[in-house]
């Protein structure tokens, strides 16, 4: 049953009587660090702005809430000035509802005068290697919303009981997240909002034994060393690092001089291998870091026929990719073979296209230029008129939540400018702006979730994990959030 | 230990700031003779926007250091900081816009600050590995950046000036490469 429409200005008339008779309106699609950024920076910047935020989910912050690891709760104080942003009274968060199935790009663009897309990345790189789709190798992307209880996750299970050794490919900083949640006692999770059903998973699992594997050396680790130092501190751990892979290249060196990141990493790898006993005792948890090995194949399972049995890996070497100052993996021909019955790829997320947007599928993200969405990704620089994208979208996966503060920046400065100029005219005609949304959706029953809506599953979680000593249990079906929220 | 135990603080103290229950306006704040000793964190911090007590002393320049925070367009705003204080809290109370993500719990590195001149980098203690970690992500970067959620006012940095990065200068589309430290 769709709220209904007097019921929805009820919840959102605080803004609708507080703005001007001719407002700039403004949507936001994705309630992640992107969207808040660009919400927060908007509302600052022009006075006159009215920002609707919506988001697939019922509730907002997107890879705050579904990314970020349960063991991590001061990364996740920023939603403190997210919420404040949506308690705005120019400002809406306009939940379940999705971009591409409640409503198209065209409708928004019809609506409002400006839309910012910052709907993330929600989709994996692939390898494009052979057994890729075979049983027990996973995302980490869909593991990490399996721990963190993301609705379409909930009821996708990893086995962890039938292996003791699992291989994560990639050594990113997910990686390390993904290899932590597997190696830590399962008794210092139980305190966290990780999700019950991956909790009671993880406190039964078998995995002892965990490969980390990367395609390069020590000194490109794609991790940063907060999460390093973390994960090489987890209690009663075994860590293993060869140390010929230490020895460092001219090439190396020049690297390293260079960034200071990788610096402190490979000094943390280094002192890692050094210290701490050779051996482990029977039974202890083991973390192997490996590199310059790259995915060749994975092999199938002799006995359990579509599933996976183990990684294949060229061994590699460096070389430096000509001009880029980049080095770069080359195979050397020697295969080496690993077992694992479960295999987490870590090797970056990527960016789904949606209906009438532009998109660069080689790159995986919306092609601009300083946020301005522009028609192909060919040189060609026309822009797509009150079009822009920030975040992950934007820039392509990688970055912390405070890269999407300066992108968020970036993508405004550019809507700035474009208003005083190309987009003048056509922002001094009035819209229908949130109420148009509203009564469109309403025509197509979708049950949008405004921000106290959300506020009552986020007291419901926090009720839930006071009986737990959780900070809070997360609600994980789509119909339970509906149910407290509605 | 001794971040955790700070970091509660920090968080506590901005939560209390937006809830609006501790503004304090300039004026006020700079006419404020701040002179009892300091007992602990929580009570400075309070004892620091309850502008009673002025009857009790005179010696506010013991009390507070003076701090100019020049903003990302290159504008200065001078401040008086009570001992004990964080740049963060600090910046906070006078509406400096300095970010603080994580409300000082050294999560997020968005409270950067450089340090303008190399001698008063020289008077602060050395960042902490857990600092380091976060000065590693910050926009950026220089040779005397710092946390400002980690920098506490003290009397020998009466005088400090600090610069908000102009972070957009930085940004590329392919992300930040820090310069070298
Ligand atoms: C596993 C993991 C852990 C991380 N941990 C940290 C950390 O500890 N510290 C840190 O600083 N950074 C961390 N990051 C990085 C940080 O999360 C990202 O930089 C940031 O979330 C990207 O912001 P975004 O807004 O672009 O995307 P997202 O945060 O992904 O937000 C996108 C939003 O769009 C919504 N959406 C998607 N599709 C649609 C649609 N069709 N219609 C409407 N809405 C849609 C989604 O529901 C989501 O709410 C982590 C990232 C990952 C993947
Ligand atoms: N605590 C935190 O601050 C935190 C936590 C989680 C995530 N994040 C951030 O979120 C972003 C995304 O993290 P991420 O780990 O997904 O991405 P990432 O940092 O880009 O790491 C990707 C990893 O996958 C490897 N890889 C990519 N393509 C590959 C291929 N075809 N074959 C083999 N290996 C391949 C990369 O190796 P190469 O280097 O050789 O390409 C790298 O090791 C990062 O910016 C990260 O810092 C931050
Ligand atoms: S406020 Fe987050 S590190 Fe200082």
């Amino acid at each position: 049953m769709a709220i209904s429409r007097a019921r929805a200005k009820q919840l959102f008339s605080r803004s609708i009587s507080s703005v001007a008779s001719n407002p700039l309106h403004v949507c936001v699609v994705g309630s992640g660090p992107a969207g808040f950024y660009t919400a927060e920076k908007m509302l600052k910047k022009h006075q006159g702005a009215e920002v609707d935020i919506v988001d697939r989910l019922p509730t907002p912050y997107g890879l705050v809430r579904s990314g970020v690891a349960p063991d991590h709760p001061e990364t996740k104080i920023v939603t403190n000035q997210f919420s404040r942003v949506a308690q705005n009274e120019r400002c809406s968060f306009i939940g379940n509802v999705s971009l591409g199935s409640s409503v198209s790009l065209t409708e928004l663009r019809e609506m409002y005068h400006v839309v910012v897309l910052a709907y993330g990345a929600e989709s994996d790189r692939a390898l494009g290697i052979p057994g890729e789709d075979l049983a027990g190798i996973h995302s980490a992307r869909e593991f990490v919303w399996w721990y963190n209880g993301h609705p379409d996750c909930r009821y996708w299970s990893p086995d962890l009981k039938s292996t003791d050794t699992a291989v994560i490919l990639g050594q990113g900083n997910v990686a390390l997240d993904v290899a932590r949640i597997l190696l830590r006692p399962a008794a210092e999770l139980a305190t966290t909002d990780i999700a019950s059903h991956a909790l009671a998973a993880l406190e039964e699992s078998s995995i002892r034994k965990v490969y980390l594997v990367g395609r390069r050396g020590p000194v490109q680790a794609a991790c940063t060393a907060k999460e390093l130092r973390e994960v090489l501190g987890i209690k009663d751990l075994h860590i293993n690092i060869q140390e010929a892979d230490l020895v460092k290249t001219p090439a190396d060196e020049e690297e390293l001089k260079n960034n200071r990141i990788h610096r402190r990493v490979y000094e943390l790898l280094s002192k890692a291998a050094m210290s701490g006993p050779s051996h482990c005792y029977t039974g202890q948890r083991e973390l192997h870091f490996v590199f310059f090995r790259n995915p060749d194949r994975f092999l199938d399972s002799d006995d359990r026929s579509g599933h996976v049995a183990g990684v294949r890996f060229e061994k590699t070497i460096l070389k430096e990719s000509a001009g880029s100052g980049k080095q770069v993996a080359v195979g050397t021909g020697q295969f080496e073979d690993f077992e694992s019955r479960l295999v987490l790829k870590s090797i970056g997320y990527k960016s789904v296209p949606v209906d009438g947007l532009p998109f660069d599928a080689n790159k995986g993200i919306v092609p601009n230029i300083g946020g301005r969405v522009l028609i192909n990704s060919s040189g060609d620089h026309s822009q797509i008129e009150g079009v822009y994208v920030c975040g992950w979208l934007k820039r392509g996966p990688t970055g912390i939540i405070a890269t999407n503060l300066y992108c968020a920046e970036e993508t405004i400065a550019s809507i700035s400018e474009d208003l005083e100029t190309v987009l003048a005219y056509a922002t001094s005609l009035p819209k229908p702006g949130r109420e148009g949304l509203l009564r469109l959706l309403e025509s197509r029953n979708v049950k949008v979730i405004p921000f106290n809506a959300w506020e009552k599953i986020d007291i419901e979680e926090k009720r839930l994990g006071s009986l737990k000593n959780k900070p809070r249990d997360k609600l994980t079906t789509w119909g339970e959030l509906l149910k407290v929220a509605l | 230990m001794y971040i955790t135990k700070f970091s509660r603080l920090g968080a506590h103290v901005i939560k209390g700031l937006t809830r609006g229950e501790t503004p304090t306006p300039r004026v006020q704040y700079t006419q404020f003779l701040y002179s009892r000793p300091l007992q602990d964190l929580k009570h400075r911090f309070f004892s620091s926007t309850a502008a009673g007590n002025a009857q009790e002393g005179g010696d506010e320049d013991k009390e507070k250091i003076s701090v100019t925070f020049v903003d990302k367009d290159g504008e200065e705003k001078q401040i008086k900081v009570p001992i004990g204080m964080s740049m963060l809290e600090a910046a906070h109370e006078n509406d400096i816009e300095l970010e603080g993500a994580c409300e000082g719990s050294l999560a997020c590195s968005t409270c950067h600050v450089i340090v303008m001149d190399m001698e008063y980098y020289n008077k602060l203690e050395d960042p902490a590995d857990e600092e380091n970690d976060m000065l590693d992500l910050a926009f950026g970067l220089t040779e005397t950046s710092r946390l400002g959620c980690q920098v506490i006012a003290k009397p020998e940095l009466d005088g400090l000036r600090l610069a908000l990065p102009a972070a957009t200068r930085n940004f590329a589309v392919d992300g930040y490469k820090p310069k070298p430290h």
